[in-house]
């Protein structure tokens, strides 16, 4: 517990020793790009792991609201499960299918992983903790988040296979339509702060949380990131039933393991973000003493709604598709207005 | 500035990430291509034509939609950054209302239309 919380404390000590290093005449760009590198490891490990981790409770929470019992069989209690799988993803055989276009097929899964990762950089981890104070960070994440999709839809169709481009098709469908909904559920928490840096939306929830002046955007905010990271109910994009495996039928090996890894990686940056707008980021309950640090809380924060998100997931039917167009044109779009609307008016009375 | 190289750094960590993953599996795969392997999956028959088909019109009239409340949604978020704090609150509180109910009539238009109906 000791080193946990002194979390904060360790980033000061590498950035204490990489100033001590100048000393010895070793160029700066060398020792900056040392720090970038530990950054990046430090950042790439924990998409790594943290895939692993969330498959492997996916699973299990599936299998307890199902009544099963889920991986049993690989180390105790099914706990290496995924590492077995992540093992045998990467001995795969690597299928390009003759037809396909050869480099934009190889590209796709690129094109869906960066991003990801990418927006990992605005993410305000802690107090301290942060890989750069990005000024835009709210809407540098949307932006990374929208550049996903177009990963999706060459995917789709570089595969050069119907169910492939009809997944890639429908996915960008939806990802635009619920794009909309989820800028416009944030607007008033923008509207509240007047910020849209990160780490000043969350010392803005010092005394109060968000969540409790915007509970409509907060709902909104959750359908939409839902329906955003491509997840059941909303997942026609990849609808087994009807379309095989949707936009990734065709891949095999490390290329399909990529586009789950930008997968689970953009489900964590969601629950970040709706950590970080609308349940006070890294701080703790308001009245709390701050006894546990702060990641512990922005960690905890964010799993919760990682947990919220496999709940609905394994709890309702995916909804037809045209269903699903209109619930965000007729329905999540005008209540996003109709929050803004609010949010201004009881604003202007109260000054 | 500094910021954004973290930015533009992540994009190369990102590539780097995915081009190793390829690397390392490249090593330790198997490799044996076979004609029907390397063909395209359609439920285990002979696929039938090209797959790359005219496809549907109404992927692009959601496009048309998308652009267009995207475009308002980039002149809203100005607007929310300055709300707090303003001395004009009510004015500018009015003038957003008016410019939503504008962005609502359209919409209600496109959906009269029909171009909100999936077909």
């Amino acid at each position: 517990m000791e080193l946990l919380y002194n979390t904060e404390r360790l980033v000061e000590i590498i950035g204490d020793f990489l100033q001590s290093c100048k000393g010895y005449g070793i160029p700066e760009w060398v020792l900056t790009l040392g720090g970038g590198v530990v950054v990046a490891v430090i950042i790439a490990g924990f998409i790594a792991v943290n895939t692993l981790i969330l498959v492997l409770a996916e699973r299990k929470v599936s299998a307890f609201i199902q009544d099963r019992l889920g991986p049993m069989r690989v180390g105790p209690w099914g706990c290496l499960q995924t590492v077995a799988d992540a093992l045998k993803l990467l001995q795969k055989e690597d299928i390009t299918p003759k037809k396909a276009d050869r480099l934009i097929f190889f590209l796709s899964p690129i094109i869906v992983f960066a991003p990801a990762v990418m927006a990992y950089v605005a993410i305000s981890w802690s107090p301290k903790i942060r890989v750069a104070d990005i000024n835009l960070g709210l809407l540098y994440i949307f932006a990374t988040g929208s550049l996903g999709t177009l990963g999706i839809i060459l995917a789709g169709w570089s595969s050069a296979n119907k169910w492939s481009l009809l997944g890639g098709m429908r996915s960008a469908a939806q990802i635009i339509s619920y794009e909309v909904a989820l800028i416009l559920s944030v607007i008033g928490v923008i509207m509240l702060s007047g910020s849209l840096n990160l780490e000043n939306l969350i010392s803005c929830q010092k005394d109060c949380w968000y969540i409790v002046y915007q509970p409509l955007g907060f709902l909104l905010f959750l359908v939409s990131a839902i329906a955003e990271t491509n997840r059941a109910p909303f997942d026609i994009v990849e609808a087994e039933q009807e379309l095989v495996g949707g936009f990734h039928t065709e891949y095999s090996a490390m290329k399909f393991a990529m586009f789950f890894l930008g997968e689970y990686a953009s489900v964590f940056i969601a629950s970040a973000l709706c950590a970080t707008l609308f349940l006070g980021g890294w701080q703790p309950v308001p009245g709390l003493p701050a006894v546990v640090p702060p990641i512990i809380w922005f960690l905890a924060k964010c799993y919760l709604i990682v947990f919220i998100i496999m709940w609905i997931r394994w709890t309702y039917p995916r909804i037809r598709v045209d269903q699903l167009m209109g619930f965000s044109w007729k329905f999540l779009i005008p209540l996003g207005f109709l929050n803004i609307g609010l949010t201004g008016f009881i604003m202007a009375i109260r000054g | 500035m500094k910021e954004y190289l973290w930015v533009a750094f992540f994009l190369l960590v990102g590539i780097a990430f995915c081009l190793g993953g390829f690397i390392f599996n490249w090593f330790i795969r198997s490799n044996k291509p076979s004609e029907s392997k390397l063909s395209t999956y359609e439920c285990g028959e002979k696929p039938v034509g090209s797959a790359w088909i005219q496809y549907d019109v109404k992927y692009y009239l959601y496009g048309l939609l998308f652009l267009i409340f995207d475009v308002e949604i980039v002149f809203i978020i100005p607007w929310a950054t300055i709300f707090k704090g303003s001395a004009t609150v009510t004015a500018l509180f009015v003038e957003m209302v008016i410019f939503i109910v504008i962005l609502l009539v359209g919409l209600i238009y496109a959906g009269k239309k029909g171009a909100l109906q999936w077909r």
